[in-house]
């Protein structure tokens, strides 16, 4: 299929999961929220350009925003791992990343240790800027590290859960 | 020069983030609510459309509960209808008014609009409403937000045909509130923790305040109607430090499943506005 009109749909479903079920989710605890939309911008495939990659996370972020009515929060917070994660990958990758072709980031292609640091370490980082900037307007420093803490952990399961049920270890072509 | 150029080519990549992440931040940090950007006004308008398309389907899955809310309404309304009211007694006497002028107009001085809430959150911090009716429908920013049961919050936001209305769970949010039983004015806010709960500070302690009491809007707010309910008394508690008590109230209005809301409309804000800035100035 073709590469963009398959992140545009993956952005769409991702979109009304996060804006229209975790949005309305009863939570469990205040610390407990459900953010998954952030997933779209780690799946981009390799090659993608890192102009790009700042532009499409930017817009992202402020789709969200728009259903969460909290103008620039995640924008400013997938914008920051937009920006990291050719370095990450660069890092966790031996091969260049123009060699990838058309693959995205999967367990498979890239190795279950090095793709699960690379999913955790974005998760940790995308949560750590989005709460820091929350804790400026309210909340304790307890408030901070219990949310950062809590909303990962619900994060990466959700990532996992996805991964599972979508499949995305099978090889694309 | 030449070598800025290739500075600006080189970190051309860095130079965008900088920009970007600035900003997000700008809109972040100066948003609040007297503050309505073009991109509030932009994306409540695309965001409120696929809003309400979503809630018609939702609405079929409260459409038990909201149905025997509008009877119950219904059924007090009804007891006003002349039909139910007893004739007055005929042994008095007819005076005729004397007075030619009509009064009418000036005695009323809150106007109710119908208004269908069309999205609604209450498990952030800072929780919003939407309505489907807005600046064409004559909503105005700082209109009360009411539904049967009680209070719901304040309106800041207007587009077109929708507005976004500060709901009382919201950290920002403060109405001036009295005991129904003797008096006390307080001001009623949100910690953030639980939606089914409020906050009563400043009701002084000379106040007895039980468990159950109810809360009403207080007649001093330009706002609100006076007397509307805002929550019940679940919890008196002793502020050590001051005067006064910490009081925990259980909301009136069911936010859990708010379909129908009045907008009310102050008909003399205008003038009492007008009245202030005057006194202020003085």
């Amino acid at each position: 299929m073709n590469l963009v009109i398959k992140n545009t749909i993956r952005l769409i479903l991702m979109m009304f999961i996060q804006a229209f079920i975790m949005q309305r989710i009863p939570p469990l605890h205040q610390f407990i929220v459900p953010y998954f939309y952030f997933a779209f911008i780690l799946w981009l495939p390799f090659k993608i350009s890192r102009m790009q990659l700042l532009w499409i996370a930017f817009l992202t972020g402020l789709l969200v925003d728009m259903f969460y009515k909290t103008p620039g929060l995640h924008a400013a917070a997938s914008l920051l791992i937009g920006y990291t994660r050719p370095f990450l990958i660069t890092l966790l990758l031996p091969k260049e990343a123009t060699e990838w072709g058309n693959q995205e980031p999967t367990q498979k292609n890239m190795g279950s240790v090095p793709y699960w640091t690379y999913m955790v370490f974005m998760t940790l980082l995308h949560h750590f800027w989005m709460i820091l900037l929350e804790w400026m307007q309210f909340g304790s420093f307890f408030y901070f590290i219990g949310k950062l803490i809590a909303t990962s952990l619900l994060s990466l399961l959700l990532i996992l859960i996805t991964d599972l049920f979508l499949n995305r270890n099978a090889k694309l072509r | 020069m030449r070598n800025i150029f290739l500075f600006l080519r080189r970190y051309s990549v860095f130079i965008l983030f900088l920009v970007l992440q600035v900003t997000s931040l700008v809109m972040l940090f100066s948003y609040n609510r007297f503050h309505h950007s073009v991109y509030g006004m932009f994306s409540s308008e695309v965001s409120g459309d696929i809003n309400r398309r979503v809630n018609n389907v939702e609405v079929f899955f409260t459409l038990k509960k909201e149905n025997d809310r509008l009877r119950d309404e219904n059924a007090s309304l009804r007891s006003f209808l002349p039909s139910g009211q007893m004739l007055p007694d005929t042994g008095y006497r007819l005076q005729k008014d004397t007075i030619s002028i009509d009064s009418a107009l000036q005695t009323r001085q809150y106007q109710f609009f119908s208004a269908k809430v069309i999205s609604n959150s209450i498990f952030l911090q800072q929780n919003y409403l939407m309505l489907h009716r807005g600046s064409d429908q004559g909503i105005q920013p700082n209109m009360a937000v009411v539904s049967p049961a009680g209070i719901v919050g304040t309106v800041v936001g207007v587009s077109k045909n929708m507005s976004t209305v500060m709901s009382l769970l919201n950290k920002q949010s403060k109405v001036i509130a009295v005991m129904k039983k003797g008096s006390g004015l307080g001001e009623v806010s949100w910690d953030g923790k639980d939606p089914r709960y409020l906050q009563l500070t400043k009701i002084p302690k000379t106040v007895v305040v039980k468990k159950g009491d109810t809360v009403v809007s207080s007649p001093y707010s330009d706002r609100f109607p006076p007397g509307m309910p805002i929550g019940y008394v679940e919890k008196v508690e002793q502020d050590m430090e001051t005067n006064t008590y910490l009081l925990k109230i259980r909301t009136a209005v069911d936010f859990y499943s708010l379909q129908h809301a009045y907008v009310v409309r102050n008909l003399l804000q205008e003038e009492m506005d007008a009245l202030k800035k005057l006194s202020i100035k003085e």
